[in-house]
């Protein structure tokens, strides 16, 4: 059989998820799909467009990249649009004038924001908020603008007045009915919303109908409303909902609904049985669904429905409609509604809790008997949100007295929380990425025995982390019932976990591995436990590791302040801070590395790496490198390596901030401070961010107002994007919520864990994080930044230290008794510098020598 | 082994600092010598890691599993029994063990 010719109109979210599960399928090889955007880029996400606002940054959006398109053989035209569909020759026109043939077509053509028909809706600075260019016009308009208004107080409108007041905009908020998010928020709700996103100053004006938008006499415009009242602004976008982008359709003679959109049945096949419909421009039981989810869900269905097809298993899919629940987090508002928020099934009870004073509203709406959970709606504190969620979609019979899912426990005796083992196994814990009970469970037969392996591989948790608590129940009910009592310990000689060897170290005052062993371990300790207590020393107390108390736990590099090379040599990385170093530094770099015949290499962290030096040698470079200036670059340890940088303000044209001034900075008030793994940090002086600070330990980018902070990303094998932790810092702000940050993620982490796994990890994850370091919820805040205080005050070059000892210098030798060195290390030359010899060249040279 | 056994004297027990190693050459081998914190006992092995194929073991981890002292490769952590000399994660591994001794303070090794 020829292959099947699919083509997908439409790169948004939807159809390239259609593209993707086409290619996951073990018949993708008969398949030749083509797609079409309009738009001058692949798919990116557009549920998460403000957070361009955020990092400036369109490529941190993208979903997927034309290089897999193109490895994959999806052949992708960007900026073509679609616009004629022949169903009777099964043609395809586009604006470009290409003309091709397809077997299936599918339609994901999504939806275009609709402006409501004011006059005056054309003027300049009148925008939609859909696509990456809107937000690029939009960020050019703003640059002298003082007022924007957002028209529209739906999901997408909040969303965007955040994006305007960011933009450093006074922003407001117009809505044609009488309360926010009327949608999935009831009368209560939408107060207290109002009420806390006034308070974020944002202007919010209700049951407002904008008649005409003229010339303003302060401002570019002045909206004039219904009632007489007015209001002038600079800009206005318009966000007052969608419509399906179903023209296409209309026009070849495929069946649209009489208020727009194509029909389509449980298949999401249209009127044509070649052509399937998915997302935002299908019509599904007189429904259109404008989220993401359910797009996602059809495009599943359309192509599992088309591979079924073909490989004729009888495996028939059908979307069955899909639960419109949301949770987000508005301007820092928590916000959630579930199903039928408003009450408005038949028979249908409310209860509602209001605190004032704490600016919570709950709701909950359950059925004629009392026994299900119909719909829901949180306002100020959205935690319960996964319990009743599953309550809702899972038929769970409700508790005697259903108020107590939403009233405060106060007393010790209300546990009201949803057992996790009450929940069937094809219930969905994570909605973004549909992951089930079932699905978590199967994980964890294949070995995941951690809410980290879980995310890893199953992806729950890790869309916008909603379910994030009831995973980790889940994980924890399920390692109890499997028996597996999840053993923490260090290791054999310690039944302790790190963090709390480390409280026994702070607290017991304890100084040295011989006293720890002797109070809370046995044996003589091991690999692990050695070097591990070693950093946990070094963080507490910071003395020098070389100590004779010490020295014994130093890992393979540490135990002679180098890094140890495949053939038993080592390399040097003297620091530089920041990645500035002067003509006269690089030039004695330049001839400590001829003198001793070193192999030189630029490392990715913006200092020179030294190889090919021997035991002895290795007091002879260092005492060079230290009488001109430079110190130990802690290249061998696990702590702080490099502060990277670009050039900033000083130099760039399109700088904001002085980058480099402030990555010397950091670099040197963090230098030397051992911690559970290496740190490393970046500081960017513009949102271009040519440092690459959002994949560092911590990232630093310069704003117009100030800093913007990231945490907890990496590189390397398993590559994490940072997540912003806070905006527009102080310096003095910034340094603090540093110090604070490094303390507790030194205090709390697993031995040899990185950031990003440690945060991974941590339960509550960035809300919890953030609460713990700006917030100081825990009251840790001043004693962590004593902590790094002390270390701080205490750091020392260990090589200049080493330098003057002459005791330790004994151990630089590769023989007690001998001046001799090791025969075995040989090296031979490559591009004009050494290299350590392989096998072969190594038994060449020594029989030539013979 | 029994026959007229060569000591060779090859430094301090001092001259090791508690919890490390060092390496001695000794008749041409390059020989790790391991010293225990608290204790006079001293261990000699082979300096060859055969898994990493270079002359490092010295420079490796003193660990203890379930009562077996072994040093860790500093390279690959492969570890070796400073009795035995076999490798715990590879049995077709192992390097050679010697005999050491104190004599008034100075190691001396049979190699």
């Amino acid at each position: 059989m020829s292959k099947q010719r699919v083509v997908v109109v439409g790169n948004g979210m939807v159809g390239h998820k259609y593209i993707e599960t086409l290619l996951e399928s073990d018949l993708r090889d008969q398949f030749e799909i083509t797609t079409f955007s309009e738009e001058p880029r692949v798919a990116y996400d557009r549920v998460h467009l403000s957070s361009y606002f955020e990092n400036g940054d369109a490529d941190s959006l993208a979903l997927t990249t034309l290089a897999f398109y193109q490895d994959n053989g999806v052949k992708v035209h960007l900026g073509d649009k679609v616009v004629g569909i022949d169903l009777e020759a099964k043609q395809l026109t586009s604006e470009k004038g290409e003309t091709i043939g397809y077997d299936k077509l599918v339609l994901a053509t999504g939806s275009y924001p609709f402006v409501p028909p004011i006059e005056g809706n054309d003027r300049d600075n009148c925008f939609v908020y859909r696509t990456i260019e809107d937000l690029e016009a939009m960020t050019a308009a703003a640059k002298d603008a003082k007022v924007g208004v957002v028209v529209g107080g739906g999901l997408l409108g909040l969303e965007a007045a955040k994006a305007v007041k960011d933009m450093g905009l006074q922003a407001h908020v117009v809505e044609f009915a009488p309360r926010l998010m009327a949608v999935q928020v009831d009368e209560g709700g939408g107060a207290l919303l109002q009420s806390k996103i006034e308070e974020l100053g944002v202007g919010v004006h209700t049951s407002k109908a904008t008649s005409k938008i003229v010339a303003g006499e302060d401002c570019l415009h002045r909206m004039e409303f219904a009632d007489g009242e007015h209001l002038e602004t600079d800009m206005i976008l318009f966000s007052a909902g969608i419509r399906p982008q179903d023209e296409l359709a209309r026009s070849s003679g495929l069946t649209v609904g009489p208020r727009g959109g194509i029909e389509i049945n449980n298949q999401c096949l249209t009127s044509d049985p070649d052509v399937y419909a998915i997302g935002e421009c299908a019509l599904w039981n007189n429904r259109i669904f404008g989220l993401v989810a359910p797009g996602y869900q059809m495009a599943k269905i359309a192509a599992g429905h088309l591979v079924e097809e073909i490989a004729q298993s009888g495996e028939l899919h059908s979307f069955t409609g899909a639960d419109m629940s949301t949770k987000l987090k508005l301007m820092g508002v928590d916000v959630a509604s579930i199903g039928d928020a408003h009450g408005t099934t038949p028979g249908a009870n409310v209860y509602t809790y209001f605190d004032q004073p704490s600016q919570v509203y709950k709701k909950i709406v359950v059925d004629d008997k009392n026994e299900k959970l119909l719909g829901a709606v949180l306002i100020g504190d959205a935690e319960d949100y996964g319990t009743l969620l599953q309550y809702m979609l899972n038929g769970i019979h409700l508790p005697e007295f259903p108020d107590t899912l939403i009233l405060p426990q106060r007393g010790d005796d209300t546990q009201t929380g949803l057992g996790v083992a009450a929940l069937p196994e094809t219930a969905q814990i994570c909605s973004c990425h549909d992951v089930s009970k079932g699905d978590i469970r199967a994980a964890m037969d294949a070995g995941c025995c951690s809410v980290g392996d879980v995310k890893t591989e199953t992806k729950a948790a890790t869309g916008c982390g909603g379910c994030a608590a009831l995973l980790t129940n889940l994980v924890n009910h399920e390692l109890e019932e499997r028996g597996v009592e999840v053993n923490h310990d260090l290791c054999e000689h310690f039944p302790y976990t790190r963090q709390e060897i480390y409280h026994l170290v702070r607290v017991g005052n304890i100084k040295s591995f011989a006293e720890l062993l002797e109070k809370h371990g046995t044996g003589h300790g091991c690999e692990i436990c050695k070097p591990a207590v070693g950093s946990i020393m070094a963080s507490c107390w910071n003395e020098y590791v070389l100590k004779d108390e010490h020295i014994g736990l130093q890992d393979t590099n540490d135990i002679y302040l180098g890094n140890m090379q495949k053939d038993g040599t080592y390399s040097i990385v003297p620091r530089v801070a920041g990645g500035e170093i002067t003509a006269d530094k690089l030039i004695v770099l330049g001839e400590v590395a001829k003198e001793y015949g070193l192999y030189t290499k630029i490392t990715g962290g913006q200092r020179i790496d030294l190889f090919g030096a021997q035991l002895h040698e290795l007091p002879l470079i260092w005492k060079q490198l230290v009488d001109a200036g430079f110190e130990t670059g802690h290249a061998y340890g696990k702590s702080l390596r490099t502060v990277k940088s670009c050039v900033g303000s000083t130099w760039c044209r399109y700088g904001v901030d002085d980058s480099v001034g402030l990555a010397i900075e950091v670099e040197d008030r963090y230098k030397g401070l051992r911690s559970p793994h290496k740190i490393k940090f970046a500081v960017s002086g513009c949102t271009r961010e040519c440092a690459e600070a959002q994949c560092k330990d911590v990232g630093i980018i310069a704003t117009e107002n100030g800093w913007n902070m990231y945490v907890c990303g990496n590189g390397g094998m398993k590559p994490r994007h940072a997540d912003l932790f806070a905006t527009d810092l102080d310096k003095a702000t910034l340094i603090k919520y540093i110090d604070r940050f490094l303390m507790f993620y030194i205090r709390t982490a697993d031995r040899l864990q990185r950031t990003s796994v440690w945060f991974d990890n941590l339960e509550g994850g960035m809300d919890y994080l953030k609460d713990v370091i700006i917030n100081d919820s825990l009251g840790l805040g001043e004693e962590l930044e004593a902590e790094m205080a002390s270390n701080i005050d205490t750091y020392q070059c260990e090589w200049a230290t080493t330098l003057e000892d002459p005791e330790k210098l004994k151990r630089f030798s590769h023989f007690i008794n001998s001046d001799a060195t090791d025969s075995e290390v040989v090296f031979v030359e490559e591009r004009g510098q050494i290299r350590p010899a392989n096998e072969t060249e190594k038994s060449e040279l020594i029989a030539k020598a013979s | 082994m029994t026959q007229a056994t060569n000591w060779t004297p090859v430094c301090a027990l001092t001259d090791i600092a508690p919890n490390t190693g060092v390496c001695a050459l000794v008749n041409g081998q390059q020989v790790a010598l391991f010293r225990l914190a608290d204790s006079e006992a001293v261990y000699a092995i082979g300096n060859y890691d055969p898994a990493g194929k270079a002359n490092v073991l010295s420079r490796g981890l003193i660990a203890d599993l379930d009562g077996v002292l072994s040093v860790a490769s500093p390279l690959y952590k492969q570890h070796y029994c400073l009795k035995s000399g076999n490798c715990q994660e590879d049995e077709t591994l192992s390097v050679p063990t010697y005999e050491v001794r104190l004599n008034e303070g100075q190691i001396e090794v049979a190699a």
